[in-house]
């Protein structure tokens, strides 16, 4: 067993116990930190692949954005002490059933299949080679998405404070609680 | 060539001053808008005199015989090459004619209603109306194709309809209005037809080409025949059930006797002088066709017009409204004049009963409406409708008085005055052709005379009633226009009607047949006599009368129960028989059906809705399930 | 760094990471744990893509860039999300799932 199958088995085993953890757990802080986690052993696999680039964005956005993110807005809706009442037994026991047999499915079709070996050399992924495809119009260039993402993050960002913002236009009705 | 241009004012400005008094009258104070409505119509009236003139005297004859001209047109519906509506004025004898009754008498009654419908509510809309009726029937008279004279006699059945419901919070105009609209509709279904019939024959609407003796439906008579007529002659008898319509002729007479709910002055424009003289133009205006291609048809016209005349004749001398009386009256003239026109022939001399139709309407128009004008005055001053309320009156409204006189003479055919002229040449045409029609006309006159004097003398003698207040004559509004009308009763007769208005547009020489003429004198006479005795002083007569012919006078006094008959049948037979089964079928078989659907498609939707519960993650659940069977079936199970 | 690794293993891993998320969807009933759900799923698609990239086509960027993106969205749909939530807590003054059901029939 050379090191990397151990670090290989330590990260996933790492994500798969907690991300287990963050959907069964019944206090909501921890299911946060369970997810940060499963995203921090996500990014080591992704050093283990050879994308650095790759996994210091998840450990930025992911780790330090989208968690961050969640574990305030968990501050502002929910008592930290508060515990989550047990999810009902049929409901569990269906869920559960249908996720085994979806991961049964896959894992039995991913045995199926034999993946072709390639032999082609790997290219090196640096920063410059990132960001001159990102904004390169030639074959491998990607500027279009890029553009699209952009678009599509400013108008994320104007959409979440239009929503968020207090005031809105119906208030007319009572809450209705049921 | 005289140019007849502006003959279309005649026709856009009563139009303007409908719109105008129609939209903008109740911001007008109600004088106004009544001044308003006189001035526009003098000034239609003093265009229609100049176009009399013009044509009669100064524009071109071909032949000697008048031409008909085409003052205006535009083509409004173009249907194929051939077939198109137009719109247009087409001036020929008797459409100058009518131009001349329907503005001088619309004038007069126009002026008339200043003062009559004074302080009513509603001033404006009446007078809007009058210029819409007025518009109408002038589209109606010099309409160039017969489409063009549907459109208007529609137009002219609606002005009626708003007329005669003027008072819309009485109940009994309401119903009356509703009775005129319905019946004369009914009947213009079967001027539709007609129409149809006849332009499906002949490819064109065209009054000209239609009436013109090498046009298509004079020379290709004959063609398919069914019961024995042709096609032509049916479509000629179509046709005239719309002027049977709107001229009140039995059997669709029974709306004019109701109209009278309508204010007076309107009975005296629309149900007495011009409107329900529409039919008999109709036939005028058609007359080369029924003359010499369908006879058939217009034997048709003759024995329809004979006996309405007899029938309302009969009934008008048991009525007591003095309204209802003057309302069978009318449709007795127009019995006649219809009758005139069913025995006329075509051109020069056999053309007597024709020239004398039209006679008859002009002078017809101006004594009946003097004297409908003339029972408003009464009306008026006595607030009743019925002649058994009132006696000795002739003290207290001299003008009315003297000019109702000179009416009943004229409609009596007492020479010189006009109606003797008309009515001796009616007679004169109906001997010629017809024996047993001369019959029934003569008595007919003499019936004319008693019910007329009978109506006089129970007004205007008799024994003075006990009225609420002394009645007082009308104001000057409405007894000039009685004394114009008087005069015009009086002189007509001397118009040289054979020389100017004839079946064929030219002149004849007519005279005055002493054979004739010296017996219908004297059973007017005789009728006016008979009269006097009974209703001048109050006497035992017409009641003993009554008993000793009660059951004829029950039937007369009740209209021959007509009115009876058609309820019976629409109501027991049409409504009973086939309005409830239809409207059963509809109620529990169509709408039942519709239910159902609507039912099952509530009942199902209701079930269905619970899917839609609002839990996301039982829409999760489901989509995810739904994938995973999906996978299996197309990985596994799909080899 | 991979030898002795097959492509399989980071494949099985992302598909019990992504059923993981898939049970959390269906069974949690607080909005926010739900959409900690959807960021398990998303990051068991980047695995994927990034496994394919390095085993299969080494030479090539496609499943990078694709991973790139979509933690791009992942991100902003997190914020929108958030924002919804925050916006459903201030009328219904609770955020579970089951109660916020008044688009239903």
């Amino acid at each position: 067993m050379t090191s990397n199958q151990l670090m290989f088995i330590l990260f996933s085993a790492m994500i798969v116990v907690f991300s287990i953890l963050t959907v069964t757990t019944r206090r909501i802080l921890r299911a946060a930190a369970f997810l940060l986690m499963v995203l921090l052993s996500t990014s080591g696999l992704y050093f283990m692949l050879n994308y650095q680039f790759m996994a210091a964005v998840q450990l930025t956005l992911y780790a330090g954005g989208i968690v961050v993110l969640i574990i305030f807005s968990i501050l502002l809706t929910s008592h930290i002490s508060q515990k989550f009442e047990p999810v009902e037994l049929k409901k569990s026991i269906f869920s559960a059933l249908a996720a085994v047999a979806g991961a049964i499915l896959c894992i039995l079709t991913i045995l199926d299949y034999s993946f072709s070996a390639t032999t082609v050399a790997a290219q090196e992924v640096n920063m410059k080679l990132i960001g001159k495809s990102l904004l390169s119009v030639d074959y491998d260039g990607y500027v279009l998405p890029f553009e699209v993402i952009s678009i599509l993050l400013l108008a994320a960002m104007i959409a979440a404070i239009v929503v968020a913002k207090k005031g809105g236009p119906a208030k007319t009705k009572t809450p209705t609680l049921n | 060539m005289v140019n007849f241009g502006y003959t279309i004012w005649i026709l856009i400005l009563p139009f303007l001053m409908f719109l105008l008094l129609g939209l903008a009258g109740h911001k007008l104070k109600p004088k106004l808008s009544g001044l308003l409505g006189t001035i526009g119509l003098g000034i239609i009236t003093a265009l229609s005199y100049v176009t009399a003139y013009k044509y009669f005297f100064t524009s071109e004859k071909v032949d000697e015989a008048f031409q008909k001209l085409t003052a205006f047109n535009s083509v409004w519906l173009q249907l194929t090459e051939n077939l198109h509506i137009d719109i247009g004025i087409l001036l020929d004898p008797i459409s100058v004619m009518m131009l001349i009754v329907v503005t001088t008498v619309s004038f007069m009654v126009h002026i008339y209603s200043i003062g009559y419908m004074h302080g009513e509510k509603g001033f404006e809309r009446f007078f809007a109306f009058l210029s819409l009726f007025t518009f109408s029937m002038l589209g109606l008279v010099v309409a160039t194709n017969i489409f063009q004279m549907y459109i208007f006699w529609e137009l002219v059945g609606v002005s009626s309809y708003l007329l005669i419901g003027f008072y819309y919070t009485k109940p009994s105009a309401v119903r009356a209005s509703k009775k005129a609209f319905i019946v004369t509709r009914f009947a213009d279904m079967g001027f539709l037809i007609g129409i149809l019939i006849l332009s499906f024959n002949t490819k064109t609407f065209d009054f000209i080409t239609l009436t013109s003796l090498s046009g298509p439906a004079i020379t290709q008579t004959g063609g398919a025949a069914f019961m024995g007529l042709s096609v032509l002659t049916w479509s000629m008898i179509f046709v005239y059930m719309g002027g049977v319509g709107k001229s009140a002729m039995f059997p669709f007479h029974i709306w004019l006797p109701d109209a009278m709910e309508g204010p007076t002055p309107v009975s005296a424009l629309i149900h007495a002088a011009t409107m329900v003289v529409a039919g008999v133009y109709l036939v005028a205006r058609m007359f080369p066709i029924y003359s010499i291609a369908a006879p058939d048809a217009l034997e048709v016209v003759a024995y329809v017009g004979a006996f309405s005349s007899l029938l309302a004749a009969v009934i008008a001398c048991t009525q007591t409204d003095i309204k209802r009386v003057l309302a069978y009256s009318t449709m007795s003239q127009i019995g006649y004049m219809m009758l005139a026109l069913g025995v006329s022939g075509y051109g020069g001399h056999d053309g007597l009963g024709y020239m004398a139709s039209m006679f008859h309407l002009f002078t017809h128009a101006m004594f009946k409406a003097l004297l409908f004008l003339g029972a408003g005055a009464i009306i008026h001053a006595v607030h009743s409708n019925y002649m058994t309320e009132m006696g000795g009156l002739r003290k207290y409204l001299p003008i009315t008085h003297a000019t109702f006189l000179i009416a009943c003479l004229t409609i009596a055919g007492v020479p010189p005055l006009s109606g003797f002229f008309s009515k001796d040449e009616i007679l004169t045409a109906a001997l010629h052709h017809n024996k047993l029609l001369f019959a029934v006309e003569y008595a007919v006159a003499g019936l004319t005379a008693f019910y007329m004097f009978r109506l006089y003398f129970s007004i205007f003698w008799g024994k003075e009633r006990h009225y609420h207040h002394t009645p007082h004559e009308a104001p000057l509004t409405m007894t000039v226009p009685l004394m114009i009308l008087a005069v015009g009763s009086v002189f007509s007769g001397f118009i040289p009607f054979s020389k100017l208005v004839t079946s064929d547009s030219r002149p004849f020489e007519s005279h005055i047949e002493m054979a004739v003429a010296i017996p219908s004198v004297l059973i007017g006479l005789v009728g006016i006599f008979v009269a006097y005795i009974m209703y001048s002083k109050e006497t035992a007569i017409p009641d003993k009368l009554a008993t000793t012919f009660k059951y004829s006078y029950k039937w007369a006094y009740n209209k021959f129960y007509i009115d009876e008959v058609y309820l019976f049948v629409t109501k027991n037979i049409i409504f009973r028989y086939i309005s409830t089964p239809i409207a059963w079928f509809d109620r529990h078989i169509v709408d039942g059906t519709m239910n159902l659907i609507a039912l099952v498609t509530q009942l199902v939707s209701f079930r269905i809705r619970g899917f839609q519960s609002g839990q996301l993650q039982k829409y999760g659940y489901v989509f995810v399930t739904g994938a995973i069977a999906l996978a299996i079936i197309f990985v596994y199970l799909w080899k | 760094m991979i030898t002795g690794i097959p492509i399989h293993y980071f494949l099985i891993l992302a598909t019990l990471m992504f059923f993981a998320g898939v049970y959390g969807f269906l069974t949690r009933r607080n909005l926010i744990t739900v959409l900690m759900s959807v960021e398990l799923i998303l990051n068991a698609v980047n695995i994927n893509f990034m496994a394919f990239n390095r085993y299969l086509y080494p030479h090539k960027m496609e499943g990078m860039f694709f991973s790139l993106f979509v933690i791009a969205v992942a991100a902003s749909e997190a914020a929108v999300a958030i924002a919804i939530i925050i916006n459903i807590y201030r009328r219904f003054s609770t955020i579970n799932v089951e109660d916020a059901h008044e688009m239903k029939y």
